[in-house]
């Protein structure tokens, strides 16, 4: 299973929320979440750590592309 | 493949830089600031809108440097770490209204969160009033934000879009270096308070290298305090709390070592019998309360504190800015329209703003269109 969340150019705490909701509703494999913001990959970070999850980001031009693995 | 481990990133990161802010902050007012004003984004916005002669309130109006050089001081760290994104198109216009109506309830209060956690600080228990009033407004804001609110995303925008704010910022520094006076009777280009808290205030260079010092540190850890008390509700996110909590302990701890801490919610009674306001404050506990309510919904629907929408137009978010203008405006509507702390129209004001804001949050609740 994964799940794709695109979160660019939404201000906080949307990415979060967005972030959070994904990772809850997919419970355990891979989520790909799109942020534009250096600020967002630590915040999306921050919370899918909580949650128990791995994250690693790429940076591709203006986006970044979290992974979150659990 | 990386990942962040950047010590701003960090818990011990955001603690350190809230000491750091709470301990600028209470020298100074040591130092020439108000009391209990070392830094108000909302309080030294409304002077700055009276410095350039947007209202007529002759006792607040200076043009601070602190709120340029935080903007700027935002500015070089995103240049120095890359992180420097011109951007907009995130409903600004909602923006620039939600913008007005914060500071107006933050007038109401007299402070905008920042310096209701310095009134703390400093022993003025109005602020209690205040912060459950910020509470109960972000935890407003949370509803919304639960039930879909968003005010739609940003795009990738010219360079000229984000440097936008940070030139005007970078403009009204020179002319609070400068203090230009002209015309043949020597009258001020910019208005200067004579008496009050505008005539209040540290030396410029001062208050610029405190500004700059404090926008730096504060757009490296997105030091937020409104995005604080929204985490904790929201989440049980205590990461931006935990900047703030820090913010306020060396703001007291600091005060105490400066004699600057009075507790009370006034200053006791003075020889004529007149009861003394704790300095920039009234005690009219619902409209303390009330104004809070306000500022904190109006503050969480647009995504942070008046200081952090600074830290943000200064790394090109243009929404942001479009917001620290709506601040400038609503300052200048506030002492013009009579709308500050317990003046005549505050307490309509307050009822129309709640209801205004309210309908935002209620329209806002739409589905997020796809990407382009």
């Amino acid at each position: 299973m994964a799940e794709n969340v695109d979160a660019r150019g939404l201000s906080c705490p949307q990415p979060v929320i967005l972030t959070r909701a994904a990772l809850e509703k997919l419970g355990s494999g891979e989520v790909s979440v799109k942020v534009d913001t250096m600020t967002q990959v630590h915040n999306c970070t921050r919370a899918a750590k909580k949650l128990g999850w791995q994250a690693r980001y790429e940076e591709q031009g203006d986006v970044f592309t979290l992974t979150f693995e659990k | 493949m990386s990942k962040p481990n950047d010590f701003f990133a960090t818990l011990a990161g955001i603690i350190v830089v809230g000491l750091v802010i709470g301990g600028l902050a209470a020298t100074l007012q040591r130092i020439g600031n108000p009391a209990n004003m070392g830094v108000c984004v909302a309080c030294f916005t409304r002077d700055i809108a009276g410095a350039l002669g947007l209202h007529r309130a002759g006792i607040v109006q200076y043009l601070r440097p602190e709120i340029p050089a935080f903007c700027l001081g935002s500015f070089l760290a995103a240049l120095v770490f890359r992180e420097f994104r011109p951007r907009t198109g995130s409903a600004p216009v909602i923006r620039f209204i939600l913008g007005m109506f914060a500071m107006i309830g933050a007038l109401i209060f007299l402070g905008c969160p920042w310096r209701a956690m310095l009134r703390l600080a400093g022993g003025d228990w109005n602020a209690i009033l205040g912060i459950a009033g910020l509470i109960v407004g972000i935890s407003i804001g949370v509803g919304f934000l639960r039930g879909g609110f968003n005010l739609g995303r940003s795009y990738p925008s010219r360079t000229v879009a984000g440097l936008v704010l940070p030139a005007v910022m970078f403009v009204l520094l020179i002319l609070a270096v400068l203090y230009p006076q002209f015309g043949e009777d020597g009258r001020a280009a910019l208005f200067r308070s004579a008496k009050g808290p505008g005539a209040a205030s540290a030396t410029v260079v001062a208050s610029t290298l405190a500004g700059l010092v404090i926008g730096f540190l504060a757009q490296r850890t997105r030091f937020c305090t409104v995005g604080g008390i929204r985490d904790a509700i929201l989440m049980r996110d205590f990461h931006l709390l935990s900047g703030v909590a820090a913010f306020l302990v060396a703001a007291f701890v600091m005060n105490v070592v400066y004699g600057q801490f009075h507790p009370g919610f006034t200053r006791g009674v003075s020889d004529a019998g007149e009861i003394i306001n704790q300095p920039a404050a009234h005690t009219t506990h619902w409209l303390n309360f009330g104004g809070m309510i306000l500022a904190g919904l109006s503050f969480t629907l647009a995504g942070g504190c008046p200081g952090r929408q600074v830290f943000l137009s200064g790394e090109g978010d243009g929404d942001a800015g479009l917001f620290v203008l709506g601040m400038l405006t609503g300052a200048a509507v506030a002492h013009n329209f009579m709308m500050v702390a317990t003046q005549s129209t505050a307490p309509y004001i307050l009822a129309i703003g709640l209801v205004l804001v309210m309908i935002i949050g209620f329209m806002g609740r739409e589905r997020l269109a796809p990407a382009r």
